[in-house]
Formats: C-alpha cells, sequence, structure tokens
C-alpha cells in the first residue's frame, strides 16, 4: 500500500525503531525562541550536556519584545531578564541568534521560510506551537515542550509515537473575497478544537493547490488550533518556485537533488488516511470567531448563537461561559459588533502578502474615528518589503500605527496588550480568555476582514465599505 | 526525576471543558527562567473570583485536578505542567487531552490519566458532594479509586513505564548515540545548515 506525505517524512528520518517503544526521530531545524528555552540551556549546563548540533539550531527574539522604542533597552526588567538569557545562552552554546535591530529578526516562523531554512521532507521543532506553519513547505514540523527542547538540543533527535493521518481536502474555486485564514477557520469550526488530536493534517485538493506559500503557511500555521500537532500540504511547483534562490536553499546540483527527492513525497494515490474531511470551497465565506476558542467561528453573515441550540451540556456550558466573557447577546448579527483595536500580524498573518491585503483595503480610507490600529510585520524582512512596497504609507495615512517585527499583541506578553473590556478583531490565532490582554476580547479575523473593521467600526469584509 | 507509582489525596472538580493553557497561565507569567515559582500563575484569571473552585475552603490542599475534555489545548507552553506542579497537582484526569500538554505532563512527572467523560461526571459529582473524598490513582494498575467508584484509565505505556521508573529521557536517547551518529553520517547533502 502507498504512503501518506507525512508517512515518507516520518519514514526518513527514523533513527531507532524497537519493539514497545517510541520511534527514535532525527531533527533537522530547531528553532529556538526566549520563552521557552531558558530552562532548556539551564538543564544542558546541570548535566554537562553540549548541543549536539548547533548548525541545526536557529535563535531569534520574538515574544517579548517591544514593537516601538527598539533601540531602547526593554522597559519592563522580566522581559528584558528572558532576552537576555536567551542571548547568553545562544553565545556560551555556540547558536545563531538573529536579536532586536538584526535585519533577520522577526517571529520564528517567519524567520525560517523566509530564509529558506524551511524545505520539502525535513522535520522542523521549536518549543512553540505555532511550529505547525512550516508544514506548508511538506516538512514535518511540530511544536514541542521546553524538556523536549533540552532533548534536541542535546541529541538532535526525539522519541515519539507516529501520528495518525487525517485529509482535509478543500476542492473547488473559492469565492472572491475568501482567504487562506477563511478556510482554517471554517476547518477549525467544523472538526473542532480536538478533532485534530493525534493527527497530522494533510490539506488538498484544488483550493489549497492554488494558495499561495503565504496561504498555505497561515492555514498549516492553525492546524494546532483543531488540536494537530502538525499541517501538512505536499510540495509542488509553487513550493520550488518560493525556495528557489533564497539563503538557504540548494543551488546548482544539490537543487536538481533535492528536487528530485522533494518530487517523490507527495502521498501515494493508493495511499490510505486514518480519516477524512471535505469541504466544498465554493460554499465558504469571510469567518470570524465569536467565542473564546478557535473552534467558536461562523460565517461573517451569521448571529451570535443561542446556547439553548447546543447539541448536549458541555456545548451548552461552553457557549454559555463564551458569550457571557465576550459580552455578546444571542441573535446579534456578527457584522453588528463594535470593534475598538485591529491587530494585523503574527506568525498567522504576518507576511508581505497579509500586509497586502489589508493596505489594499485601507488605500484611501481612513480608520474609524477611536479605533487603534496595529500594524505588525512578521519580520525586519517583511517590514523592509513592505516600505519598499509603499505599504507603510497607506497604513499610517489612513490612521493605523506601523511598528517593529515580532509577535506584539498576539500574545500579551510585550507591551502591546489589550486593556479590560477592549475588543479587538485580530489576524492571530487564538481567542482565547485574556490571551491579548487580560480580560481583553478577540475576534479572529483575516487581514481583509481586519482592515475592512478597522474602517467599518464594526466586523466588516471589504465588500461593506463600498467605493 | 521522582518515579510515580501510586498517588492518593483529595481533589478540585474544574467544570470546564477547553481549558487553554493561557489559562492555566496567561503569558505574562511566562517570562521567569527558572522551573519553580509558577504557582502564583496557576488560572490566575480565574482565581480573581473568590468563588472558583481553588478559592473554596473545602478545595485546599487537593493534589488531584478533575476536568472537563479539551484540556490542555492551545499553547505548547510547558510552564503549564510547571504551574499545575508547583501548586501541588500530582494528578489531571479528563476525558480528552492536548498532545503537547499531555506529552509536556509525562516528561515532568506529572500524570494525566484519561477516562470516560461519564467517569468525569461521577467523579465531579463525587467529590463536589464529599471534598474531603481521598481519590488513589493507581499508576501500576491504571484505576483511579474514589468512594464507591473504581475506573480504569488510560496511558500511553511507555510513558507509564517512564513514570513508574523515574527515568531520564535524554538519558535513554543518549544511549543510542551511535545510532545518531550513523543517521547524521547518511543525511543528503543538501540539507540545509543555519551557518
Amino acid at each position: 500500500m502507498g504512503r501518506t506525505l507525512a508517512e515518507k517524512v516520518w519514514d526518513d528520518h527514523v533513527v531507532r525503531r524497537a519493539d514497545g517503544e517510541p520511534d527514535l526521530l532525527y531533527i533537522d531545524l530547531h528553532l529556538v525562541h526566549e520563552v521557552t528555552s531558558p530552562q532548556a540551556f539551564d538543564g544542558l549546563r546541570e548535566t554537562g550536556r553540549p548541543v549536539r548540533r548547533p548548525d541545526l539550531t536557529l535563535a531569534t527574539e520574538d515574544h517579548n519584545i517591544p514593537t516601538i522604542d527598539v533601540d531602547m533597552p526593554i522597559a519592563d526588567p522580566i522581559s528584558r531578564a528572558q532576552v537576555e538569557a536567551l542571548r547568553k545562552n545562544c553565545a556560551d552554546f555556540g547558536i545563531r541568534l538573529y536579536s532586536l535591530g538584526n535585519r533577520e529578526q522577526g517571529i520564528v516562523h517567519v524567520v525560517g521560510p523566509q530564509l529558506g531554512l524551511t524545505q520539502p521532507g525535513m522535520t522542523v521543532v521549536c518549543g512553540d506551537s505555532h511550529t505547525s506553519t512550516h508544514g506548508a513547505f511538506g516538512a514535518l514540523a511540530f511544536g514541542i515542550g521546553t524538556s523536549e527542547v533540552e532533548h534536541v538540543l542535546a541529541t538532535q533527535a526525539l522519541p515519539l509515537k507516529p501520528f495518525k493521518t487525517m485529509a482535509i481536502t478543500v476542492d473547488g474555486e473559492l469565492p472572491a473575497g475568501v482567504t487562506a485564514k477563511d478556510i482554517i477557520l471554517a476547518v477549525i469550526a467544523r472538526i473542532g478544537t480536538g478533532g485534530g488530536q493525534g493527527y497530522v493534517l494533510e490539506y488538498r485538493g484544488s483550493a489549497i493547490r492554488s494558495l499561495s506559500m503565504e496561504g498555505r503557511m497561515t492555514i498549516c500555521n492553525m492546524s494546532i488550533e483543531a488540536g494537530a500537532r502538525a499541517g501538512m500540504v505536499a510540495p509542488d511547483e509553487t513550493t520550488f518556485a518560493y525556495l528557489e534562490g533564497r539563503d538557504h536553499a540548494p543551488r546548482g546540483e544539490e537543487w536538481k537533488r533535492a528536487l528530485d527527492y522533494w518530487r517523490t513525497l507527495g502521498t501515494d494515490p493508493d495511499a490510505e488516511f486514518d480519516a477524512e474531511v471535505v469541504i466544498d470551497a465554493s460554499t465558504l465565506s469571510p469567518y470570524v470567531t465569536w467565542g473564546t476558542n478557535p473552534g467558536q467561528g461562523l460565517s461573517l453573515s451569521s448571529v451570535v448563537p443561542d446556547p439553548s441550540d447546543a447539541a448536549d451540556d458541555v456545548e451548552r456550558v461552553a457557549i454559555e461561559r463564551a458569550l457571557e466573557y465576550m459580552d455578546l447577546v444571542p441573535g446579534t448579527p456578527l457584522r453588528e459588533i463594535p470593534i475598538d483595536t485591529v491587530f494585523i500580524g503574527s506568525c498567522t498573518n504576518g507576511r508581505i502578502e497579509d500586509l497586502r491585503a489589508a493596505a489594499e483595503v485601507m488605500k484611501g480610507r481612513t480608520v474609524k474615528d477611536g479605533m487603534r490600529v496595529l500594524v505588525v510585520p512578521g519580520s525586519a524582512r517583511v517590514r523592509l518589503q513592505a516600505e519598499s512596497e509603499g505599504l507603510d504609507a497607506v497604513f499610517l495615512d489612513a490612521g493605523a500605527e506601523w511598528r517593529g517585527a515580532g509577535c506584539s499583541m498576539c500574545l500579551a506578553m510585550n507591551p502591546d496588550k489589550l486593556a479590560p473590556g477592549e475588543r479587538s478583531a485580530s489576524t492571530s490565532n487564538r481567542n482565547f480568555e485574556g490571551r491579548q490582554g487580560p480580560g481583553g476580547r478577540t475576534h479572529l479575523v483575516s487581514p481583509a476582514v481586519a482592515a475592512a473593521t478597522a474602517v467599518a467600526g464594526h466586523l466588516a469584509s471589504p465588500e461593506d465599505l463600498g467605493a | 526525576m521522582e518515579a510515580f507509582v501510586r498517588h492518593a489525596g483529595t481533589a478540585a472538580p474544574l467544570r470546564r471543558s477547553n481549558v487553554d493553557t493561557d489559562q492555566i497561565i496567561p503569558a505574562e507569567y511566562l517570562k521567569r527562567i527558572t522551573r519553580h515559582g509558577f504557582e502564583d500563575g496557576l488560572f490566575a484569571q480565574w482565581r480573581k473570583d473568590p468563588d472558583f473552585v481553588l478559592n473554596r475552603d473545602e478545595h485546599q490542599g487537593v493534589s488531584i485536578l478533575i476536568a472537563g475534555p479539551d484540556f490542555g489545548t492551545g499553547s505548547s507552553r510547558e510552564h503549564a505542567v510547571w504551574a499545575l506542579q508547583n501548586y501541588g497537582f500530582r494528578v489531571v484526569i479528563s476525558s480528552r487531552f492536548a498532545d503537547i500538554f499531555r506529552g509536556n505532563s509525562g516528561k515532568g512527572g506529572l500524570l494525566t490519566a484519561l477516562v470516560d467523560q461519564s467517569a468525569v461526571e461521577r467523579l465531579w459529582d463525587l467529590v463536589e458532594a464529599r471534598p474531603d473524598t481521598v481519590v488513589t490513582v493507581d499508576l501500576e494498575h491504571r484505576t483511579i479509586t474514589a468512594g464507591d467508584i473504581t475506573v480504569d484509565f488510560d496511558v500511553d505505556d511507555y510513558v507509564r513505564w517512564r513514570l513508574m521508573e523515574g527515568l531520564d529521557d535524554i538519558g535513554l536517547t543518549l544511549q543510542h548515540a551511535d545510532a545518531i551518529t550513523r543517521f547524521e553520517s547518511e543525511r543528503p547533502e543538501y540539507k540545509p545548515t543555519v551557518v
């Protein structure tokens, strides 16, 4: 029987296989950031273990750092200590680090792909659940905890039990205005936050094939929000065109050999998945979340759900709690929900294509009075690229703020946060209670919907803005 | 790591589903660079409510958490495991755990006992009615006993063995350093390095 993409990549990385034990899997690339690594480095010091492959390990500063006044010392002393710990750890153990101020600095999941470090058929890990992003290249990429970070630093391998495989097939033509973010929000709403638990998701079908690498990264990024460790897209000409010529992509004969291998990775026609979900792309529309987990999403044209319509008690209580936290009344049209803050950025939607989509909507328009709009590029390179295209001027002219690269308001670990009671439309990945700041309320949206919302003052799609 | 064979203690009923790791410990508490002291951040937002289960007199000194489905979703932060352990928890019981959280728990010695939702409901009802009930979690026999309730729980065989032996995961892998070296010698040259 044939094998799936995930199974092929897995099989090609098995260092050791024994009955009754997990497979020992080799890790091709280990990405590191300041939040989940300090205790791992301390563990190495305590046991006297070196980093086995510094040349396969790359660190960047992203979670804690400010996105304004980046030339100043970090104001919060605890954040500063954590960033300084990373700098010391990388110096002590010989790991390359892209610090704040370096032109390669940025969110770890934006930096890897743009450097060409993320390639088809690789295993990629990071102490960050959104490592699933890198699966867009046909890599097997997943988030790990700090103990596993230490494990990979020391051994460049991880003991793992094989995942199950799930095909998510999105066939048909996407209606105008429907983006990768809308696809993944619809997928999560369909299968739920636990639906992908234990699986690697493989996104397939003509609608996925038609997406750019940026769009595929947005989709794979949020696989974890469906409970899956990893999401993947088989590499194709779009992938190869994106990679060719990038800093760390193979060149010359190596490129040809790599291409030959990459072309073998796609799921075999006779391979079987453990589960399958099929979505008709033509039925999709812009999606937004109304609740406090990413599975609580609906089409923008819907109304706030009623707990009494819930399938069971667990769901009913979950809806009631979410509506209470979000301060929403059942039956309210989602388009009528007023918004005071818009965040455009994150490892989900902080790439150049995302900024272009937002700028296209904001161009020649003005954000609503009193609206705070943060536009935060995912990396310093994305920032420079956007500036070379004049996108910064579009955002600034519209009344938005143009920031430096980082995780910013995705997770309330740096100065960019919601105040209690504030309500955002956010292109990030999590609408958990307090995720963007204690007491803050989050609606997850695409960059186009975020930009339209910034102008309209309530949840809106670009068509709502008129000419 | 301290070996885990059997644990007996009182339990707190957390009647919520989809308890994500941002709720278990919000990001603002993740800035410490040690593995201890995270108990102050555990369920930080919810603990502001005096009625929250961990604030109630009858649930002080608990060491077992009984939670709704999809416990530990979201961020991979292992600080969630440390916060639970620093607070005093040795076991979390749920009908569904997020993968990364469960993996992290196994590494750190926090037992995640998987049972049916119906068993969770019975345990909730019992410890709410009689908060001083001693709940015994027996990893060797994979059973949870409380009052007249006895249920089997599910745990990965390999994780169970490691927990019961208290073994260092990295040390186990390093026993196979030769196999890793052999694998490395056969990696294709087109694979990238960061330098």
